[in-house]
């Protein structure tokens, strides 16, 4: 395990988030250890990309506290971010699909230029997605859905992130998929690299992940344990469909 | 026979300028979606370094060339920093309505006596003209000198698009700015090398255009500026080889109307095969159908 002097790898507190009049969280507060995979829960519209966007700096808070490393975020730009070892996986995946899936993978390292840095990082990237290697110079336009999920996950991993944030990778993809991609977001973490998983997939997410924050329309409202939350007769009814 | 080829390289000669115009219009529309009216005004200001750089600072014409591009890098991109960066979440109307300005602004103030004057001037010869006889068609060493110095610059720009980090960076940022910056990119940085690359271009462009058709005035970007952006448009906006397909089509269009029709209605059917080709095919020749761009 890395030797870490701080307890908290993220730590969000008092987080406040606004778009014009419409406030899209109200106040949350959540942390996550070295080495954890915690999960953030919720219905559609509940905050769980904006909380994902405002730690990666694409929206602002209105106020609030995000600290990664002991180190405070506040004001610091979306790109600036990135190279403090932060990767953002978007919802919808996002890829370049103008440019190749080499060069998406070539932009997920976009901070160095050591050529045998991203040669290590591409070669561990191939070892969990080795479908990837096959395309690489397919225009990443024309990949599957699932290969668009592990196209932006390599991709974010190619900066060899201390934390990687995935927003709902599970969306749209068959269940067999599903099971691929989440027994390889834990053998990523147990790699090293911590996780904090944004899904609506509450049963997948809640299966893997030490700890759960449930999110309701911009407030936490539940958290704990994972095993435990999902134990939980009012996370049952309302996110499990039990 | 030898006329209709002796009016296509000249035409080749018009649509290699406007090549030079049309691939700033179309980089910065491709990055920042603004359609930078002052860049044919870039170019105009090019042709004035390359007069200065040559005339009076008596430099070697590819130093000419190498500082008229830097001039006009620079004063590319410190325009999107004073004018366009301010409004880049503004409507995107005022951007426009702000370049405008800027060209009138920069036709203006270099109007100014103490700037470049307001009247017409004869641009340096460098070297001396060479005329080529090859078989009844003449080719000049100042054509040869437009197409080999266009040419040159369109392959190192396919290059440096396609194969560098930074090429790689301009085209993830045209496609989605926000996932972009997930990378790493700042963006504000290749907006910047945009308009710098573009900028230096048009200035390439214009000292060509100096030595090719040597009158100068403030307003000589006017109509080239207009002309590469329609070339742009016709290739299909924001796409680096329409822009080249789309200028060299214009020039040789109005060049070979001029020779073969009427050469007051060189511009009426310049702009006529626009709105032909708009009317068939709106995204321009290699513009992917609109429903299919994001
Ligand atoms: N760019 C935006 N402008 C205005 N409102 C937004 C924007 N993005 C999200 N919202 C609103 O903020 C709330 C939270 O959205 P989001 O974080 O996307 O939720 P989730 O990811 O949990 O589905 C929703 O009410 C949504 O409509
Ligand atoms: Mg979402």
């Amino acid at each position: 395990m890395n030797q870490t002097s701080f307890n908290n790898l993220l730590e969000v507190k008092d987080l406040s988030v606004h778009y014009g009049a419409i406030c899209a969280l109200h106040g949350i507060s959540f942390e996550l250890k070295p080495g954890e995979i915690v999960t953030l829960i919720g219905a559609n519209g509940a905050g769980k990309s904006t909380t994902l966007k405002t730690i990666s700096g694409l929206v602002k808070s209105s106020s609030g506290k995000i600290k990664f490393q002991d180190q405070d975020l506040n004001g610091i730009p979306a790109h600036k971010i990135a190279g403090l070892g932060i990767s953002h996986v978007p919802e919808g995946r996002k890829p370049f699909s103008n440019l190749t899936v080499y060069e998406n993978l070539r932009l997920g390292a976009y901070n160095t230029n050591n050529k045998a840095e991203i040669d290590a990082a591409m070669t561990r990237v191939f070892e969990s997605f080795p479908r990837l290697k096959e395309r690489l110079a397919q225009s990443a336009g024309t990949l599957s859905g699932g290969e668009q999920q592990m196209l932006a996950m390599g991709r974010g991993l190619m900066a060899r992130p201390k934390l990687l944030m995935l927003d709902e990778p599970s969306m749209g993809l068959s269940p067999i998929l599903v099971s691929e991609i989440f027994a390889i977001i834990k053998e990523i973490n147990e790699q090293g690299t911590s996780i904090l998983l944004v899904e609506q997939n509450a049963n997948m997410a809640l299966s893997i992940a030490q700890r759960a924050y449930v999110l309701e329309t911009g407030s936490i409202v539940l958290s704990g344990n994972a095993q435990e939350l999902r134990e939980d007769p009012k996370v049952k009814s309302a996110y499990l469909g039990e | 026979m030898t006329y209709f080829l002796q009016q296509l390289i000249n035409g080749l000669q018009l649509g290699f300028v406007y090549a030079l115009i049309a691939l700033g219009y179309t980089m910065v529309y491709g990055i920042v979606r603004l359609i930078n009216f002052a860049h044919g005004d870039v170019f105009m200001i090019g042709a004035y370094f390359g007069f200065y750089l040559l005339g009076r600072f008596k430099l070697p014409f590819p130093l000419a060339m190498v500082g008229a591009m830097l001039g006009c890098a620079i004063l590319g991109i410190t325009i999107e920093k004073l004018a366009y960066k301010p409004l880049r979440n503004a409507p995107r109307i005022a951007a426009l309505i702000t370049a405008m300005g800027m060209s009138l602004f920069l036709e203006y103030f270099t109007s100014l006596k103490f700037v470049f004057g307001p009247n017409y001037l004869a641009y340096p010869r460098p070297f001396p003209i060479v005329n080529f006889n090859l078989g009844g068609v003449t080719l000049s060493n100042i054509q040869i000198i437009v197409f080999g110095v266009a040419i040159f610059l369109m392959v190192v720009l396919q290059i440096f698009v396609a194969k560098t980090k930074t090429g790689m960076a301009m085209r993830a940022v045209s496609f989605d700015k926000q996932t972009a910056q997930l990378m790493g990119i700042d963006i504000s940085r290749i907006i910047s090398i945009t308009f710098g690359i573009g900028s230096g271009l048009a200035g390439a462009g214009g000292v060509l255009y100096g030595i090719a058709y040597p009158q100068i005035n403030p307003f000589m970007g006017v109509m080239p500026g207009l002309k590469a952006f329609v070339a742009a448009v016709l290739g299909g906006i924001g796409i680096i080889p329409g822009a080249m397909l789309g200028a060299i089509i214009m020039g040789v269009v109005e060049v070979m109307t001029a020779a073969f029709v009427s050469s007051t209605l060189r511009d009426a059917v310049a702009f006529g095969i626009l709105i032909i080709v708009l009317l068939i095919k709106p995204t321009g020749i290699l513009g992917k159908p609109a429903a299919e761009k994001v």
